[in-house]
């Protein structure tokens, strides 16, 4: 064994890479919770991967068999329902980890420096699964696809001068049809995927760089001990291997208690409209994007008002890009001298309760129509608009509250019971 | 990078190389992005429709389908016509300023050839969904009392009257489009092409 591992370390950096990335990488030893949802994040992607690879073997990417090819999967190929339910609910599960995974980096203050390049990669990768998200989603060809990759690739026809040609480039043809159903097949499957694959290696990369920051934010690297190694840190091989299978086995038994007895989840995850195949002349009484991308679906329309010469419905593409935007510059945005929200003060930890309220409240709205009333006296689109200022309030005004906020004194050391 | 031994001939020689790579790229690219316009089928596609509205009653809507696209046709009753110039202050372009979402010839109060023949293409022109048609006036169509027949996109809100003239302060910037068309005769019309020929 050890002749064949010499062999292997001749030819290949093996024992090398190991250590570099395993045995010998040091973690910081105060890990809590909120460090499940990395390694979770990369298990849904491999479980994406795999159930894709079995459901590509029976899908048919065509407008006139594609509804029933997903039927056809759900009833008549043996486990097919297992394996479709497993990306579906896998789908709506790779949001909640990554959401839980970008709200741990804001808790403690992980996209501040030296962790901005790890941050910003990290961000791509939303965007890039914002892609995937919705192009699978146009697969099936229900209603719901069919309006809702409508609705989103007329944003493009918003961009003036250029809109109109673009987006016929992005169909393939003067309204969603075969052609747009193809190539969203190819970019789902193949580009996007590869893509992802390579943006996650580029994030580890960057991580195992400048090291795991931890929820003190305290860099451990400034301590070492005789040997070298972070005095706050252990090795992440067996330590945090070890505690990740716990957050796997927990993660496992919820992902399978959903897909086994709530598919579905009420149209939460599954959208009642999809289970219609496409009508091109019929819109669903309501064109919703599933539960994931609806905040920003709020901030899409909650803007009414031309202003500034530009129309409201530019206005609306803008405000919802720069709200995906917005989190590449949130490295420099924030001045506070403490990473953790455990040494910041009330400021940080006002504004973060507010972001996050106003963030659910978009999504929840963004299910409903905006002329009705859904919560207290007012017209949901008001709510939509005073809950969208308070989102970009959280970004636009953090140079100037993290900056007044009262910190208190950080210490050298992680703290550890 | 060092600076020493570059060789500034060696220099030149990469610049212009990389650049050309550049270029070539660039031109080796082209087949790659072109590939995903229309294709000529799809271009085909876009063939005019005839429809025969002899038995469309008044206030009735028939939905036809040309480029993919739904088209409304309204035969629209005396009642109808009569909202429009009530409806007209509350609306961003009541006198289809906007050139381009009709042709010329219905670029009038009622935005159509014959007045109670309506004939749009039933897409908002916000972000693409199908409007709902809410035509009778009042609570009947759950838009609140005073809304005087239309069409409501339940998507993010935006409201056309009977000519489908875009109300103020919703997201549609625009007056739904009003295709070309053409009467062949007092019962038939041909969607997707007009006296100027096929669109």
């Amino acid at each position: 064994m050890q002749k064949l591992l010499t062999w292997i370390d001749d030819r290949f950096p093996l024992t090398k890479v190991w250590k570099e990335h395993l045995a010998e990488y040091y973690a910081p030893k105060n890990f809590n919770f909120w460090y499940y949802f990395g390694s979770l994040a990369l298990l849904v992607l491999v479980m994406q991967i795999a159930t894709g690879i079995f459901l590509t073997m029976h899908y048919k990417p065509d407008t006139g068999l594609a509804f029933a090819s997903v039927e056809y999967i759900m009833r008549d190929v043996d486990w097919g329902w297992l394996i479709r339910y497993m990306h579906s609910t896998g789908a709506s599960f790779f949001f909640i980890v990554v959401y839980l995974h970008m709200f741990r980096g804001l808790l403690y203050g992980s996209y501040r420096q030296p962790r901005e390049l790890l941050w910003l990669i990290g961000v791509v990768i939303f965007v890039a699964l914002m892609a995937e998200a919705f192009m699978g989603y146009l697969l099936p060809w229900g209603n719901m696809s069919y309006w809702g990759a409508q609705v989103i690739i007329s944003l493009f026809d918003a961009i003036p001068v250029i809109g109109p040609g673009l987006s016929e480039w992005i169909r393939g043809d003067f309204v969603v049809s075969d052609a747009t159903l193809n190539r969203f097949f190819a970019f789902h499957v193949i580009a996007i995927p590869l893509i992802l694959v390579a943006l996650v290696f580029v994030h580890i990369v960057a991580l195992h760089k400048v090291g795991s920051n931890n929820p003190d934010g305290v860099e451990i690297k400034k301590k070492k001990g005789a040997d070298g190694h972070p005095l706050d840190g252990i090795p992440f091989h067996p330590y945090y291997t070890v505690k990740d299978i716990v957050g796997v086995t927990v993660f496992l038994m919820i992902f399978a208690a959903v897909m086994f007895f709530a598919p579905e989840l009420w149209g939460w995850f599954l959208e009642p409209d999809n289970f219609v195949p496409a009508n091109i002349l019929q819109t669903p009484p309501e064109i919703v994007p599933l539960w994931y991308f609806t905040p920003f679906y709020s901030i899409l329309r909650a803007n009414v008002y031309n202003f500034l010469w530009i129309d409201a419905k530019i206005w609306g593409v803008i405000f919802m890009g720069l709200s995906i935007m917005v989190f590449f510059f949130l490295p420099w945005l924030d001045r506070s001298p403490a990473k953790s929200i455990r040494y910041r003060g009330w400021m940080y930890k006002t504004a973060l309760t507010i972001f996050v309220v106003s963030f659910i409240i978009l999504g929840y709205l963004g299910t409903k129509s905006p002329e009705i009333i859904s919560m207290f006296w007012f017209k949901n689109v008001y709510w939509v608009q005073a809950f969208t200022v308070l989102y970009f309030a959280f970004f636009f005004l953090m140079p100037i509250y993290t900056k007044l906020d009262k910190t208190k004194p950080v210490p050298e050391r992680v703290t550890w019971k | 990078m060092s600076e020493e031994g570059i060789n500034p001939r060696r220099r030149r020689l990469l610049v212009i190389t990389s650049g050309l790579g550049v270029v070539g790229t660039a031109f080796a690219l082209t087949p790659f992005v072109l590939s995903m316009m229309p294709s000529a089928r799809a271009k085909a596609a876009g063939a005019p429709v005839e429809v025969d509205i002899s038995k469309l009653e008044p206030g009735q809507l028939l939905t036809v389908e040309w480029r993919g696209k739904p088209v409304w046709i309204l035969r629209r009753t005396p009642a109808m016509l009569k909202s429009l110039a009530e409806v007209e202050g509350l609306l961003a372009d009541p006198k289809s300023g906007v050139a381009d979402q009709q042709p010329t010839y219905a670029q009038n109060d009622t935005r159509a050839i014959k007045p109670e023949i309506l004939i749009l293409v039933g897409i908002c022109t916000h972000l693409g969904c199908s409007p709902d048609k809410r035509l009778d006036a009042g609570f009947a169509s759950g838009l609140g009392g005073d809304w005087k027949g239309g069409f409501f996109c339940p998507c993010h809100g935006s409201k056309f009257d009977l000519a489908g003239r875009v109300f103020k302060n919703v997201p549609a910037p625009t007056n739904l489009p009003v295709p070309p068309h053409a009467y062949l005769s007092d019962t038939r019309i041909v969607i997707g092409a007009d006296q100027k020929g096929a669109a």
